[in-house]
């Protein structure tokens, strides 16, 4: 595409004067409209924060002022599933709490993405026994791991990062994940 | 503790001393002793309110406060305790009581079978016992009778089974657990 394409309508190419291309070829940039779409996503992700356990305080230490995830633009977290579009997994969840993550999940409109944070909720962690689920991507699907117990902030920056790196590459305008595979939350024999 | 409070006859505390001259002739203790400090008196299940009453009301005792109660399992390792082989007892009840007038404490602990985990619930008398039943019924599976709401505290009402069992296998998973790694 060339600059020359965005003459008004009406008007015929030729007629576009030197001076006018110059002009254009400042004020104007042109791309895809998904690519439009997915740079505003990557730079205004609106959490819920999932904080069930000691991570939780290392997510505080980068919420805050000395690490800034507002730098990233994703400073807000929202506590209604209905106005958040990242859901940071940040602790150990247990079988108890399973159905509780499915059904937040599944509440959330799209598009939306999982951020596991910190190694319980990537594998179960240290916690391999008969009340911690092994690993949330068993419940929804995961689009960044960040390991650690719990993970430096620069790890979750970097994490953030690689979702920002995964979202600009997103082809779709309407990408949909859907319900989580496990389907509704209220049936608690999920896993077969 | 003070010197004084240790001064009962031939090394016992007072409140050791205290809890045999009452409860002895009862012909409820099953064995008492005295461990790193802490006194401990080992009575039969089916006395446990009988003593537990007398714990707390006794005027010298006064024990107001229940600590804590909790439960072990002794599977496979009963010699540890010389009077639970006999018994053929397999858990343990254990009560922590404090005295908040008296500052002092004392353990009582319940023998019980495998093939009859019962017991009297204390809640009538200490009613914050309510939570730490349900808790040593949803991982030992200890009934607790006369309990008001004996259900699972922290795990989910389909588990299955007693997770801090000794025979509870160590990898066994149920099915909203998902795979074992």
């Amino acid at each position: 595409m060339g600059v020359n394409d965005l003459t008004p309508t009406g008007q015929r190419e030729d007629e576009v004067t030197p001076g006018e291309v110059a002009a254009l070829s400042d004020s104007v940039i042109i791309t895809q409209l998904s690519k439009l779409v997915s740079w505003g996503r990557q730079y205004s992700f609106f959490l819920y924060p999932f904080v069930t356990a000691c991570c939780g305080m290392e997510f505080m230490s980068v919420a805050g002022p000395r690490y800034d995830i507002d730098r990233f633009g994703a400073a807000l977290p929202r506590f209604s599933p209905r106005q958040a579009d990242l859901l940071m997994v940040v602790g150990t969840i247990s079988h108890k709490q399973a159905p509780i993550l499915v059904k937040v999940y599944n509440q959330m409109a799209e598009p939306k993405w999982v951020f596991a944070y910190g190694s319980c909720t990537v594998s179960g962690g240290m916690y391999n026994n008969y009340a911690t689920v092994q690993g949330i991507d068993t419940l929804v699907p995961v689009d960044v791991y960040v390991p650690g117990c719990p993970p430096r902030p620069e790890m979750v920056l970097d994490g953030l990062i690689m979702l920002q790196e995964k979202v600009m590459r997103e082809p779709e305008i309407n990408m949909t994940r859907g319900m989580s595979p496990l389907g509704e939350a209220d049936d608690r024999k999920i896993i077969p | 503790m003070s010197e004084e409070k240790n001064s009962g006859q031939g090394g016992v505390s007072d409140v050791m001393a205290r809890a045999k001259a009452v409860l002895g002739p009862m012909g409820v203790l099953i064995h008492t002793h005295c461990q790193h400090g802490d006194d401990t008196l080992v009575v039969q299940a089916e006395d446990i309110l009988k003593v537990m009453e007398f714990l707390r009301e006794d005027k010298s005792l006064r024990f107001d406060m229940m600590m804590d109660l909790t439960a072990v399992d002794y599977l496979g390792a009963e010699e540890m305790h010389p009077y639970l082989k006999p018994m053929k007892a397999r858990f343990e009840v254990v009560y922590h009581l404090y005295s908040i007038e008296k500052n002092h404490r004392i353990r009582v602990k319940v023998p019980l079978t495998e093939e009859s985990p019962f017991v009297d619930s204390i809640t009538g008398i200490w009613v914050g016992a309510d939570w730490f039943e349900r808790e040593a019924w949803d991982l030992y599976g200890v009934v607790f009778r006369g309990h008001p709401n004996l259900k699972r505290i922290l795990l989910y009402e389909e588990f299955e089974g007693h997770p801090l069992r000794k025979d509870y296998g160590k990898m066994k998973r149920q099915p909203l657990i998902g795979p074992v790694n």
